[in-house]
């Protein structure tokens, strides 16, 4: 199979600026990314750098950019990778922020650790130094924290987040995933504790833009996006959510279902803002005059509002504080 | 050809133009449309965060309403379309869930089965009518360069849409170039077609919501697209209705009309603007 790569080169000590070198390869159907970037070094040119490691999907060292997708280059077959994107293939490290870029594919990922380590990602427990038998626990209990325990810290998802594109202060999804892995944990006693903690680190859990990418790039499967929304109910649950707007605006929604079935917009904008709606107003305006605002008795219902009535009442597990 | 159509909230309340305009086109291509004003808000990817159970019957019961009437479940919003394509894939491979839902739906005389199919306008009418089918009803080319943006839930997460969006790649998509191109308009390729608006942390962190929304419309400009064009109604409150804060965001200046996918394919179809909102836009939509 003929495979042309367009790969990501840049060295700060020599290059001005990135560009990308153009490899045409032979490569075997059942070969994967890291077989053509070994290739290319060993084969044609011992100056590209990467990282590499364990080259079974464990170490996340390989992490890197292919025509957009985040990826393990170890995991990552070059027959599917041409199905999906045709036969030129683009290879750049996860970020091309030239202040992160050490050379070529390998990238500095403090940022990524620093997050990492302020979730505090290990078990905080009182454990017998010398224990007789293994802490073991029930399946079911085992199960809540499965997919959260695949996380290989590989940073594919933290540099895809679309939230820390324009906030770099978020954790990112892969230290929330690990703060879920021990709030999960019936062995582990900071629930409380690591529940306050991201809910204060800036905004904390509150700041995910719900863009799924760290869902669609995750290489172990691990689903980052349902362990934030995991730490949500747990914030609830743990009575810890702070009242601000994100927490008013998740429980908004069952005050507006109550009233109308549908969402009443405008109101659940004052619901979680209250006075600091103001400032919306010059949209609000520009809406109005537009007829893209339902004014009070305007706001339709839905048709089936006993049934969605009796369903909350019936089917509610968090208790609403207004 | 019949469509059990949930409309969500935003196209009876922000976007009502959405509603009009989707009727509009449907029925130039000859579906009947159901509306299932009998449905509840999906709870727009926030209810989950405070009561996940609550958005699983709620959501539950909406499937319902489509299944009761033997239909196919259309959405008009990314946000509601993965919403209920979460749902339905919770129940369809959780007995246990289904159950405890169904217990509860069963105190208002529903039972989910998980019979009826779930998809997006987009993607319905493109399995339903088909490329061909569409061009036929083209009587005005749109001839303009037109930015696809994708909005997140509507190819993202593959693994949940599965079938409903019949297989597109997330990172590289093609249903909304597809249709520009029969209605003979040039789809603009630029790398933000398939990040996020923002529209969901609006509220509580206003300025990131800015950015990525002002991100969008500047790679969109300077990809030379005359117009934006999008299968979300969040998507499109915050590139239209926002569109002068995130320019002030990013200090720039934008003029870019986004228009809801219906108008675009309304459009060509020769329907008067009227018909299609296109007068509830808040950045001037001149056709």
């Amino acid at each position: 199979m003929k495979v042309t790569f367009k790969v990501y080169r840049y060295n700060p000590e020599t290059d001005d600026k990135p560009h990308y070198e153009k490899y045409e390869l032979e490569l075997k159907d059942d070969g994967v990314l890291l077989d053509a970037l070994n290739q290319i070094k060993w084969e044609i040119d011992g100056s590209l750098s990467y990282r590499r490691s364990c080259r079974h999907g464990i170490c996340g060292s390989c992490a890197v950019k292919l025509n957009g997708k985040n990826v393990l280059a170890c995991k990552t077959s070059i027959k599917e990778a041409v199905e999906m994107f045709g036969s030129t293939l683009i290879v750049e490290p996860l970020t091309k922020n030239k202040e992160k870029v050490i050379k070529d594919l390998v990238i500095d990922k403090k940022d990524f650790w620093d997050k990492n380590a302020k979730v505090k990602p290990y078990l905080i427990a009182e454990i017998d130094e010398h224990p007789e038998s293994e802490n073991l626990i029930k399946p079911a209990l085992l199960e809540l924290i499965e997919e959260a325990d695949y996380c290989i810290a590989c940073g594919c998802c933290y540099y895809t987040c679309e939230s820390i594109r324009a906030n770099k202060d978020f954790l990112g999804p892969q230290a929330l995933a690990k703060t879920y892995r021990f709030t999960a944990d019936v062995r582990d006693q900071a629930k409380k504790e690591r529940l306050e903690l991201v809910d204060k680190l800036g905004i904390g859990i509150w700041d995910c833009v719900k863009c799924q990418g760290c869902i669609e790039v995750c290489p172990k499967g691990v689903d980052p996006f349902t362990k934030i929304t995991h730490l949500h109910n747990q914030v609830f649950e743990e009575g810890v959510a702070k009242r601000n707007v994100a927490t008013k605006h998740a429980e908004g929604f069952v005050h507006s279902i109550k009233k109308h079935g549908i969402l009443d917009e405008g109101m659940l904008v004052l619901y979680s803002e209250g006075a600091n709606v103001v400032r919306h107003m010059p949209e609000a305006i520009s809406m109005f005059m537009k007829g893209k605002i339902k004014l009070p008795w305007q706001m339709p219902k839905s048709e089936g509002l006993d049934e969605i009535q009796k369903l909350i009442e019936i089917s509610q597990t968090h208790e609403l504080k207004d | 050809m019949k469509y059990a159509l949930y409309t969500g909230c935003t196209a009876k309340e922000s976007t009502p133009e959405l509603l009009k305009s989707t009727l509009a086109v449907a029925k130039v291509l000859g579906i009947e449309i159901e509306i299932l004003n009998e449905a509840s808000c999906c709870g727009a990817s926030h209810l989950q965060d405070f009561d996940e159970f609550l958005s699983l019957v709620l959501n539950a019961r909406n499937i319902c309403l489509a299944e009761k009437r033997g239909l196919k479940l259309v959405t008009l919003c990314n946000t509601c379309q993965l919403m209920l394509e979460n749902t339905k894939q919770k129940l369809d491979s959780d007995e246990e869930v289904k159950a405890k839902v169904n217990e509860k739906l069963a105190e208002v005389g529903y039972k989910y089965t998980g019979e009826s199919k779930i998809q997006h306008f987009l993607y319905a009418i493109l399995e339903d009518v088909g490329l061909e089918e569409i061009s036929k009803h083209v009587k005005k080319p749109l001839n303009l360069k037109v930015a696809p943006f994708y909005g997140c839930h509507i190819i993202r997460p593959s693994k949940t849409h599965d079938g409903a969006n019949l297989n597109e790649n997330p990172f590289k998509p093609n249903a909304i170039e597809s249709l520009i191109k029969v209605l003979l308009g040039e789809p603009v390729d630029y790398a933000m077609k398939t990040k996020c608006c923002g529209f969901h942390v609006d509220l509580q962190n206003t300025p990131v919501s800015e950015k990525l929304t002002a991100s969008a419309l500047i790679d969109a400009s300077e990809s030379g697209a005359e117009m934006m064009v999008t299968p979300c109604p969040l998507c499109h409150l915050n590139l239209d209705v926002k569109q002068k804060a995130a320019a002030k965001e990013a200090n720039k200046e934008f003029n870019m009309p986004v228009l809801h996918l219906p108008q675009l394919i309304g459009l060509a179809f020769g329907i008067e603007p009227k018909e299609l909102g296109l007068h509830h836009h808040v950045t001037p939509v001149e056709v």
